[in-house]
């Protein structure tokens, strides 16, 4: 197998320019799908039998929920490959997902927490989902805690890496925790065969979780362009990219 | 009620659900101004960077 062009997309300067040539074609799909998904979900959807319109935080909470596991999967395989291949672009890409991971993982708990209120009537519950979701988030933290820690970036790099390497075991758990254990949270809504809401309330949420997706990988090509810039500190190739 | 109340009242759940879109909204928000800000600052540090080089290079040749 030819792997030229995975090293020629692991060079900072290639990945730079075409960084910068993706991100429209992200950033504007994303804004499009996630408007009308907002739009959809809160005006055009009817509103559930038994949840009323208190149902509506699922546009929201769902595509932050899956960002979270998105985002640390990303992270951690980055992280791997930065390990065991030693590629300083990985390094890059998994210190630039860290931060958008942790906002969407705590704004995934404060909504589940705002939905769970009226729902189960109470705010928090140690439930398995629950806490395996609030353990992603002290991951996260921990995770840019460890590499600000650090002077030397090198091992501000493995050092982290390790710790997203290990932490990646937390994904599998929350996911699967409404099934190996009694959970308050309900179960697969959408991903499976027969998905349990109509086609009325499905397309917004299936837009706005496309949308967030688009918005992660717009919101990835800026930091990584950020912190290869920061790494590059003495490449001559700077000269003719920083505009 | 008119159907803009009855819109912002939310079935009665508005104080559950209003709360939560301005969440997500200032997430999104902190998220696009983090990374310009991240963005524009290694852009400015670099081109100082390579001022500071483009300075010290006429110096060193000459010593």
């Amino acid at each position: 197998m030819n792997w030229t062009w995975f090293h020629r997309l692991a060079s900072p300067p290639h990945f730079y320019r075409i960084a910068g040539q993706l991100l429209p074609w992200f950033a504007i799909p994303a804004a499009l799908l996630l408007l009308a998904g907002i739009y959809g979900g809160l005006v055009l959807a009817p509103p559930d039998y038994q949840q009323g319109d208190a149902y509506r935080i699922i546009y929201i909470h769902a595509p932050s929920a899956w960002l979270s596991l998105l985002c640390y999967t990303v992270m951690a395989t980055a992280a791997f490959v930065g390990l065991v291949w030693r590629i300083k672009l990985a390094h890059a890409v998994a210190a630039a997902t860290a931060p958008i991971g942790a906002s969407f993982t705590a704004l995934a708990l404060a909504t589940g927490s705002l939905w769970g209120r009226p729902m189960w009537g109470t705010w928090w519950e140690w439930d398995a989902r629950l806490t395996s979701e609030l353990i992603l988030l002290f991951l996260y933290l921990g995770y840019m805690a460890l590499r600000s820690a650090f002077d030397d970036l090198t091992r501000a790099d493995r050092a982290s890496a390790l710790l997203a390497v290990v932490g990646v075991v937390n994904v599998p758990i929350i996911h699967f925790s409404v099934y190996w254990w009694n959970s308050l949270h309900q179960g697969t809504t959408v991903f499976k065969a027969q998905p349990s809401i109509p086609p009325s309330m499905l397309l917004p949420l299936l837009m706005c979780l496309l949308g967030s997706t688009l918005l992660y990988g717009a919101l990835l090509c800026v930091r990584v362009r950020a912190e290869v810039l920061e790494r590059e500190r003495q490449a001559s190739w700077l000269a003719g990219l920083v505009k | 009620m008119s159907d803009v109340g009855r819109f912002l009242a939310m079935g009665g759940y508005a104080r559950f659900v209003w709360p939560a879109y301005a969440l997500w909204a200032a997430v999104i928000a902190g998220n696009v101004w983090g990374a310009w800000r991240a963005l524009d600052r290694a852009r400015t540090r670099a081109l100082r960077r390579l001022a500071a080089r483009a300075h010290d290079a006429p110096d060193r040749s000459s010593s």
